[in-house]
C-alpha cells in the first residue's frame, strides 16, 4: 500500500472503505477516492492501454485528461469511456480498461507496437486503399478502432434542466477564482463559482512546499469559506463552454444549469504540461501537480523513489512536497542553467543544466529508472553523458497552457507571451475577465490581487455594462512577477523514438517532422493530418507542444504559429445531460377521450394525433372507412377538426392585413361571410390554405393547415413587424376545439341545438355566425370540404366533449357517425379539393393548382403576386390535374408514382383513392403541361415497374355543379 | 500488412515529399484564378489540369487548405436526389467518388456504408417513394423499405423513438458512403499540385478587377494578379465576392452544425437520417459518431456554436438510441452553408464575362466535390456551361424556374 497516514484536509474518508474491482481483481478505496486513486493506493501500476500501439499507460494529470485511462465501468449496466481519474469510487464498482484485447495485462493488440516503424502519422491514408481490398482493410480497422463498447442494454435517461441567473459567475475554485468571488461578494453581486473538484480551494491546496505553502493553504481555506457562505457553488461541475450573451451551460453530476450571467470570470487555471522525451508515457511518469494532488487529496506516494524534472519553482514545490511525505528524492533534474535551483531538502542531489535523456521501463513497463544526460547548448541532450538513477516515480514540471478554451469561445483575442511561455489573454470581450493561471498570473499573491481585480470589475460590469469595458484589470504587473513558469522547448529528440507529444493519440516527435516535411507545416493542417488534439482531451496536453514543435520546424515563435480553435465542449458532457429531459410536444384535442372510446385508430400529424378511422369490431380498416364514407354522403357525420390551426385578428388594418398575405379579396368581404384563402411564399409557392371569417368590421377569425399553424402565426408576426399595420393576432389553436358536423342531415342534427335559424336563405354557404349551441359560445362556418351541406363549430376548447356527445345525441336518429382522416382525404379528393403539401410540394406555385379563381391577381399586392404575374408570362412547368384510371384491375398505383411520358418522368400521383360515389380509382397528379388537358392519357409506373394508364378529368369528380354543400332543404 | 509500408521501416529519413509545394511569390499573371481551396476549388484545379490541360492556375485560399466546409462537413455520400438534374449530377459524383482514392493513391477512407433516410410519417413515406421512383429511373440505387427492414439494419434502434414518432419505414440508398473530408482537399491539391498548379494559402482576395464586364484581374492581400478567368467556389463567403462585381444571387447564409462523441467501438454500420427528428448519424472509422442537425433558422455570416443544438440533437439521438445516454460529445462545430431557395447549387457563367460560379452548396455540397470539379473545369476551359449543370445556372430565377430539390423537403445533407 502507498497510503500515507491520515492527514488534515484529505478527500478521502477513512471510514467508509468501498470494494470494486479493476480487470477482475478485487481492490478496496475508500469513499472520495477516484477509481485512479483508489487503483494507485492499492499499488496497481498500468491501468490503461494506448490508443495506437497498446503501450501501458496510467495516470498522467488526475486532472480529468487521464485519457488513457478510460474504463468500461458496470454497474447494473455498463458505461464507456470513463475517466477513472476523476470518477468516484462506488461500492461494488466493476472497472475495465477500455482498450485492450484480452486486458490490460497481456493486451494481444500490443503487438501493434512493433509495426510501428511502418505506420508513420497520416499511414492510413497511404495505403489499403486498393478499391479490390479497403472494404477488408475497413473490416480490420473497425475491429480494432474505437475505445470504450456501448452497452445496448443501457436504460433511457435524461436528466431535467435548471435555469439561473447571476450577476457574476466565477469559473475556477482556485486562489485567483476564489479571490474574485470574495471581491466581488464585498461589492455587493450576486455570486455563482463552479468549480469541477469536489472541493473549492484548486492548487491553494496542494501546490504547497513547505510552511508558505501552508500558510497559502489557510488563506485559500479562509476565502473558500467566505464564498461558501455568499455565493451559490457548484462543485463537482464545470462550464461546458463560454456561448454568446454570458450563456455557460454548467454540468454538475445530475445534470444543466444553464446559467446567465451578467459578467463572468475565467479563472480556469492552467493545465500543466509534459515535458517530451523518450519513454515519457511510462507508468509512473507524471505531472509534478498530478503527484501534488495524491498526496493532498488521497493521501497516497506516487512512489517510493521520485527523480524530478524542474524546469520552474512548481517543480521544487513538488520535490518538497513529496519529501515532505517521506518520498526519496534520487534527483532533481533542472532543465535550467546554473542559479536557477530552487529550494531543495538538505542532501538532495540537483542537477542542473540536465535533461531527461531516456525514461527506463521494467518488465510490467512501467518506469524503473531514468537516463539522465547534461544538456548541450543547442538544448539538445547528449546520451552518451547519461547517467542512470532508479526510480519508480518521475515528476515533470516544465511548463504550463492556460486553460484557456472558454476565453477562447468568448471571442478573447490571445497573445503569446515570451516572458511567460504562454498564450495569454490580450483583450476579452465586454464582461469576460481572465484571472490566475489562465491570464498568465502565477504566485499565490499575484493571483489573489489578479483575481480580486478581476471580481471587482465584474462586478461593476454586472451593476453597470460598459462601466469597464474593454479595459481589462491591469494584471501587467502581476504577470512580470510570475517567474519563467514555463520552459520554451522541453522537448528532446531520442534516435529512438517513443518520445510523445501527444498521449490520446501516441504522436510521437518525428511525426510532427514528418507531417511537416509532407506540407502539413500549419498548425490547422498539423491538426488535421496528424490527428493531435482530436483524442477525447482535445489536447490539453499536447496542443502547446504541437505548437512548439511547429513552431522549432518553422524558425518562427509560437506566436506567430498560433493555436487552432478551441470549440466547446470543455471536457466531454453525457448525452443524456444536453438531452435533458427530451420534451417532444404532443398535443390532444379536448376530444381525444371521445376518439378512444369510439376505438379511433390514431395517426400523427404533425405534434398532433387524430383519427384516422374509428375501427370497428370484425371489420377491416377498409371496410370501416368506407362505412364513415357512405356516412357522410348519405346522412351525416362528425369530425374533429380542433388540430387546424385558429388564429384570430383584430385592428383596423386587420382587412387589409388580408389583403396582403392571402390571395383572395377581402376588403368587400361582408361581415358574417367566409372565404377560402391560399398563402403563398414570395416565389409564389403554395404554402398553406384556409378558410377566412368575418365576425366583425375589424375582427377576424381563421383556420390554418394543422402542420402549419406555428409557422403561419410565426410568419404573419414577422410581416406584421415589418408591415407595421394596425393588426393584434392571437393564436388561439389551443383555445379552441372543432367539430365538422358534414352530411345532407347535418341541418337537422343541429337544429335543435340552437335558436340561430339555420335556413339557407339567413345562414347560407360560405357564411359565418356566432350563436349559442348546446349552450356554449360558438363560431359557425358554412365550409364544403367535404362536398356536403356541413357546419364547422368552433367553441372554447372546454366545451368540446359536450358539444360532441350533444351531436352524437341528437343524431342519432340520423345515423351520425364519427369519421377520421382517411374518410376525409377520400371525401375531399371526390370534390378535387388539395391538400397543401400532399397535391403541392415545396416547390410548386399558384398557376400550377389550375385554381385561378382563388387569385385575385388585379389587387395592389399580395406576398408571391409580383412571382406569379412573372411566371404567368411563362410557359408552366407543370399541372395538377384530376384523373380516372382506366383499368383498375391492372394494378393500383400509389401515391407519388411517377407519370411517364417517351421514357422520361412526366409528374407524379399525389392523391388517389378509389372512390364509392363514382365507382372508380380516381386521384389528382402533378403533371407536364403537355398531359393536362382533359381527355389526355398517363402513363403510370407502379411497383415492380408494371405501366398502368388513367385518363385526365375534370374535377370534382363529385357533385361538379356543388348543389351538394348548398342544399337549400333537408334531403 | 500492406507492403507499400514497408518503405517507411526501411528509409532512414522519411520517404515522403510535401503534398503540396509553398510558393514564396505570386506571379504577375494566370490563366484562371481560383477563389477557394476547399474540396471543389481544388477539385476544379486538378480537372483543369488532368483534364483540360491547363496549368497555368492559381488557388487562392485564405486560411489553410480545407480549412472551410470542406472540414467541416459530416461526410455523407449519395445520390438520391430528387429532381432529374440533381439525380443525374450526383450520380456522375458517386461514381467518380468510388475511384477516387486510387485516382490520387490517397486513402479517402471511402466508406460504403449504406443509407437510411428514415420515414415517421405517411407523408415522409410518400416523399421516400417519390425519391425512390425518381432515383430508379435513372439507374440510381434507391428503394422503399419498411420498418423490419430498417430494423434489421440497425436492430439496436428503438423504432418508435421513445414514442414520439414511430419509424415506419425509410428509403434505402445502398450506395450511401461516408469519406475523410480533410483527405479529399489533400487529394485534389496534390494531384493540382503535381499538374503545375500554384495553391496559395494565406492568401486572400480582396477585390476584383472588372473592365467592360470583363474579368482582368484580382486584388488580394498580397498583391495583384492578372487573369481572365476566375472561378467562385468558396460555399459560405461567395455574398461577399459576389458583392465585389455586383452580382445578385438569391443565397443566404444560414449556419449548420455538427458535433461528434467520443470514439467507441464501432457499432453503427449504415449512416441514418431522420427528418423528423432532424438527426443524421454515422460511425466513422476512430469509431466517433458524427452527428447532424438541420441548419439554424436564421441567417448569420459567422462559425459560432449555440448550446441549444447539441441539447436538441443529443435529445432526439436519445430518443433513437437510448443507450447512448453515457456516452460523450466531444466537440461542437459549425460552418457557414450557403443556402438556395430550391436547395439545389448555383454553378455556371454569369453575367460578367469570366466569372465563374460554384456556390450554392448549402448543407449537401461534398458529396459532389468531384462532379463540381469535373462540370466547373469544362464550363472554365470551354466557357460554356456542362450540360450537367444547365439547371444550376443562375438565371434560372430570373426565369422562375427552380430546380426543386426543395420538394422533398427532408434534411438536406
Ligand atoms: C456542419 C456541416 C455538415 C455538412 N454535411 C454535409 C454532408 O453530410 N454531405 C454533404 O454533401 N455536404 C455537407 N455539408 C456541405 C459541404 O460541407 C459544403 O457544401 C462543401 O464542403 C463546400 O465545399 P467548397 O469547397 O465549395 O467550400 P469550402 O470548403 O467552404 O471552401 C471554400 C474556401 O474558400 C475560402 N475563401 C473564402 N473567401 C475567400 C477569399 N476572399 N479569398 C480566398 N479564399 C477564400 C475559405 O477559406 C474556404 O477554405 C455540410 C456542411 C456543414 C457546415
Amino acid at each position: 500500500m502507498k497510503r500515507l497516514p491520515p492527514q488534515a484536509g484529505e478527500w478521502i474518508d477513512r471510514g467508509k472503505p468501498l470494494r470494486f474491482t479493476f480487470e477482475g481483481i478485487g481492490y478496496e478505496g475508500y469513499a472520495g477516492d477516484t477509481i485512479s486513486s483508489a487503483l494507485l493506493a492499492a499499488g496497481v501500476r498500468v491501468l490503461g492501454r494506448s490508443f495506437k500501439y497498446h503501450r501501458p499507460r496510467s495516470v498522467l494529470s488526475l486532472a480529468n485528461h487521464d485519457v488513457n485511462a478510460l474504463m468500461q465501468v458496470s454497474s447494473c449496466f455498463s458505461v464507456p469511456n470513463v475517466r477513472a481519474d476523476v470518477t468516484p469510487l462506488a461500492e461494488g464498482l466493476r472497472a475495465t480498461a477500455v482498450n485492450t484485447i484480452g486486458g490490460v495485462a497481456r493486451d494481444r493488440a500490443r503487438f501493434l507496437e512493433w509495426l510501428a516503424p511502418f505506420l508513420p502519422v497520416g499511414f492510413y491514408y497511404k495505403a489499403f486503399h486498393k478499391k479490390s481490398q479497403f472494404p477488408f482493410w475497413e473490416r480490420v480497422f473497425r475491429r480494432t478502432t474505437g475505445l470504450g463498447t456501448v452497452d445496448f442494454s443501457a436504460r433511457r435517461k435524461g436528466s431535467p434542466k435548471r435555469y439561473a441567473f447571476c450577476d457574476v459567475l466565477v469559473i475556477g475554485g482556485g486562489p485567483a477564482g476564489l479571490a474574485a468571488a470574495d471581491a466581488a461578494l464585498r461589492a455587493g453581486a450576486r455570486v455563482a463559482l463552479v468549480d469541477e473538484n469536489p472541493r473549492l480551494g484548486g492548487s491553494g491546496l496542494y501546490n504547497l512546499g513547505g510552511a508558505d505553502g501552508e500558510r497559502q493553504a489557510e488563506e485559500t481555506r479562509r476565502l473558500a469559506a467566505i464564498a461558501a457562505a455568499g455565493a451559490v457553488v457548484y462543485v463537482s461541475s464545470y462550464a461546458a463552454g463560454y456561448y454568446a450573451d454570458h450563456w455557460v451551460p454548467i454540468v454538475t453530476p445530475g445534470h444543466v444549469v444553464k446559467m446567465r450571467a451578467r459578467a463572468v470570470v475565467v479563472a480556469t487555471g492552467a493545465y500543466e504540461q509534459p515535458a517530451v522525451f523518450r519513454n515519457n508515457d511510462l507508468p509512473g511518469v507524471i505531472l509534478a501537480s498530478a503527484a501534488q494532488r495524491m498526496l493532498a487529496r488521497y493521501s497516497i506516494a506516487p512512489c517510493k523513489r521520485a527523480v524530478v524534472l524542474a524546469a520552474n519553482d512548481d517543480g521544487y514545490r513538488a520535490a518538497r512536497d513529496l519529501a515532505a511525505h517521506g518520498v526519496e528524492i534520487a534527483a532533481v533534474v533542472d532543465l535550467r542553467g546554473a542559479n536557477s535551483r530552487g529550494a531543495v531538502p538538505p542532501g538532495t542531489l540537483v542537477l542542473e543544466g540536465h535533461g531527461i535523456h531516456e525514461a527506463l521501463a521494467d518488465s510490467q513497463g512501467a518506469l524503473r529508472g531514468v537516463r539522465v544526460a547534461p544538456l548541450a547548448r543547442d538544448g539538445t541532450l547528449d546520451g552518451y553523458q547519461a547517467r542512470e538513477f532508479e526510480c519508480d516515480g518521475l515528476l515533470m514540471s516544465t511548463g504550463w497552457a492556460g486553460a484557456a478554451p472558454l476565453l477562447y469561445q468568448a471571442g478573447a483575442r490571445m497573445e503569446f507571451s515570451a516572458e511567460l511561455q504562454q498564450f495569454v489573454p490580450a483583450a476579452c470581450p465586454p464582461g469576460v475577465y481572465a484571472a490566475g493561471r489562465v491570464n498568465g498570473v502565477h504566485g499565490f499573491a499575484q493571483k489573489l490581487r489578479d483575481g480580486a481585480a478581476a471580481g471587482r470589475a465584474a462586478a461593476a460590469q454586472s451593476r453597470k455594462p460598459g462601466s469597464v469595458d474593454g479595459a481589462a484589470p491591469s494584471c501587467r504587473q502581476e504577470r512580470a512577477q510570475s517567474g519563467m513558469p514555463s520552459h520554451p522547448y522541453p522537448i528532446f529528440a531520442h534516435p529512438k523514438g517513443r518520445n510523445f507529444v501527444d498521449f490520446d493519440e501516441d504522436l510521437q516527435l518525428k511525426d510532427f517532422f514528418n507531417a511537416a516535411q509532407e506540407g502539413f507545416d500549419n498548425i490547422e493542417l498539423m491538426k488535421r493530418y496528424s490527428t493531435v488534439g482530436m483524442g477525447p482531451s482535445q489536447g490539453k496536453h499536447s496542443n502547446m507542444n504541437a505548437i512548439r514543435v511547429l513552431a522549432k520546424i518553422l524558425g518562427r515563435t509560437p506566436g506567430e504559429v498560433g493555436s487552432t480553435t478551441a470549440r466547446p465542449m470543455f471536457h466531454p458532457v453525457p448525452m443524456s445531460h444536453l438531452g435533458g429531459r427530451g420534451f417532444m410536444p404532443e398535443r390532444a384535442t379536448p376530444l381525444e377521450g371521445r376518439h378512444a372510446a369510439a376505438s379511433a385508430v390514431w395517426m400523427p400529424a404533425g405534434q398532433w394525433q387524430r383519427p384516422e378511422y374509428y375501427a370497428v369490431e370484425n371489420q377491416t380498416r377498409e371496410a370501416a372507412i368506407r362505412a364513415e364514407v357512405a356516412a357522410v354522403r348519405g346522412a351525416v357525420g362528425v369530425i374533429d377538426v380542433g388540430t387546424l390551426g385558429k388564429i384570430e385578428l383584430f385592428g383596423r388594418d386587420a382587412g387589409a392585413f388580408f389583403e396582403r398575405i392571402y390571395t383572395a379579396k377581402f376588403a368587400g368581404m361582408k361581415v358574417g361571410s367566409t372565404r377560402y384563402g391560399l398563402m403563398l411564399d414570395e416565389s409564389g409557392v403554395v404554402i398553406d390554405d384556409g378558410v377566412i371569417a368575418r365576425l366583425g368590421e375589424e375582427h377576424f377569425y381563421f383556420t390554418t393547415t394543422t402542420t402549419g399553424s406555428a409557422t403561419v402565426y410565426r410568419e404573419l408576426t414577422r410581416l406584421n413587424a415589418m408591415w407595421r399595420m394596425e393588426v393584434g393576432i392571437v393564436n388561439v389553436t389551443g383555445h379552441f376545439a372543432a367539430i365538422n358536423l358534414a352530411g345532407p342531415r347535418s341541418r337537422e342534427v343541429l337544429a335543435p341545438l340552437t335558436a340561430l335559424d339555420l335556413s339557407e336563405a339567413t345562414f347560407p354557404y360560405l357564411g359565418a355566425r356566432e350563436a349559442q349551441v348546446a349552450g356554449l359560445p360558438a363560431r359557425l362556418l358554412r365550409v364544403g370540404f367535404v362536398g356536403e351541406l356541413g357546419y364547422e363549430i368552433h367553441v372554447p376548447a372546454s366545451g368540446a366533449a359536450h358539444l360532441w356527445d350533444q351531436l352524437m345525441k341528437t343524431g342519432a336518429a340520423h345515423g351520425i357517425r364519427p369519421f377520421g382522416v382517411e374518410a376525409q382525404r377520400l371525401l375531399r379528393l371526390e370534390k378535387g379539393h388539395i391538400i397543401v403539401s400532399q397535391d403541392t410540394d415545396g416547390v410548386t406555385n399558384a398557376l400550377e393548382l389550375g385554381m385561378d379563381w382563388a387569385l385575385k391577381m388585379d389587387k395592389p399586392f399580395f406576398v408571391g403576386q409580383r412571382s406569379l404575374e412573372a411566371m404567368g408570362r411563362l410557359p408552366r412547368k407543370q399541372a395538377l390535374v384530376g384523373f380516372t384510371l382506366d383499368e383498375p384491375d391492372t394494378g393500383m398505383p400509389k401515391e407519388c408514382h411517377l407519370v411517364i411520358e417517351s421514357d422520361e418522368p412526366a409528374g407524379r400521383i399525389t392523391s388517389i383513392a378509389h372512390s364509392p360515389a363514382v365507382g372508380r380509382v380516381i386521384g389528382l397528379a402533378l403533371v407536364a403541361p403537355a398531359l393536362s388537358k382533359v381527355g389526355s392519357t398517363l402513363n403510370i409506373r407502379i411497383d415492380g415497374g408494371r405501366m398502368v394508364r388513367a385518363t385526365v378529368s375534370e374535377t370534382p369528380f363529385y357533385d361538379p355543379k356543388n348543389l351538394r354543400q348548398k342544399q337549400p332543404e333537408t334531403a | 500488412m500492406p507492403w507499400r509500408l514497408l518503405r517507411f521501416a526501411l528509409s532512414k529519413k522519411h520517404p515522403e515529399p510535401r503534398m503540396f509545394r509553398a510558393h514564396a511569390e505570386l506571379k504577375r499573371s494566370y490563366d484562371v484564378v481560383i477563389i477557394g481551396a476547399g474540396g471543389h476549388g481544388l477539385a476544379a484545379a486538378y480537372y483543369l489540369a488532368r483534364d483540360h490541360g491547363i496549368t497555368n492556375v492559381a488557388v487562392l485560399e485564405q486560411g489553410y487548405i480545407g480549412g472551410g466546409n470542406t472540414g467541416r462537413n459530416t461526410t455523407i455520400i449519395r445520390s438520391n436526389y430528387l429532381t432529374p438534374e440533381g439525380a443525374k449530377f450526383y450520380d456522375m459524383s458517386v461514381k467518380l467518388w468510388q475511384d477516387l482514392s486510387e485516382d490520387f493513391d490517397l486513402n479517402l477512407f471511402y466508406s460504403n456504408r449504406g443509407h437510411y433516410t428514415l420515414a415517421h410519417t405517411d407523408s415522409a413515406m410518400r416523399t421516400m417513394r417519390w425519391r425512390a421512383e425518381v432515383n430508379k429511373h435513372y439507374g440510381i440505387d434507391s428503394e422503399v423499405v419498411d420498418a423490419a427492414a430498417v430494423h434489421k439494419a440497425c436492430p439496436m434502434m428503438d423504432l418508435s423513438c421513445n414514442g414520439h414518432a414511430p419509424i415506419l419505414g425509410a428509403l434505402f440508398h445502398a450506395p450511401g458512403s461516408i469519406a475523410r473530408h480533410d483527405a479529399v482537399a489533400w487529394g485534389y491539391g496534390r494531384g493540382a499540385d503535381q499538374r503545375g498548379v500554384e495553391i496559395h494559402q494565406q492568401t486572400k482576395v480582396t477585390g476584383i478587377e472588372i473592365v467592360a464586364g470583363k474579368v482582368k484581374g484580382v486584388h488580394t492581400s498580397r498583391g495583384h494578379i492578372a487573369t481572365s478567368k476566375v472561378l467562385c467556389a468558396v460555399a459560405g463567403s461567395t455574398p461577399r465576392i459576389t458583392k465585389m462585381i455586383g452580382i445578385d444571387t438569391p443565397l443566404f447564409i444560414h449556419p449548420l452544425q455538427a458535433m461528434v462523441s467520443e470514439p467507441l467501438k464501432p457499432w453503427l454500420d449504415p449512416i441514418l437520417v431522420s427528418g423528423s427528428l432532424h438527426v443524421y448519424v454515422s460511425q466513422t472509422a476512430r469509431g466517433e459518431l458524427v452527428m447532424g442537425a438541420s441548419l439554424d433558422p436564421y441567417e448569420l455570416h459567422n462559425t459560432r456554436s449555440t448550446f441549444d443544438f447539441v441539447e436538441g440533437l443529443s435529445s432526439h439521438m436519445i430518443d433513437m438510441f437510448p443507450f447512448l445516454a453515457d456516452v460523450k460529445v466531444v466537440r461542437q462545430w459549425a460552418g457557414m452553408a450557403d443556402m438556395t431557395p430550391d436547395f439545389a447549387p448555383l454553378m455556371g457563367k454569369t453575367e460578367v464575362e469570366g466569372f465563374y460560379l460554384d456556390a450554392g452548396w448549402g448543407t449537401w455540397g461534398f458529396k459532389a466535390t468531384p462532379a463540381s470539379g469535373k462540370t466547373m473545369s469544362y464550363t472554365v476551359a470551354n466557357d460554356r456551361n456542362h450540360e450537367l449543370i444547365e439547371g444550376f445556372t443562375l438565371d434560372r430565377f430570373r426565369k422562375y424556374a427552380p430546380t426543386g430539390e426543395k420538394g422533398a423537403a427532408s434534411v438536406g445533407h
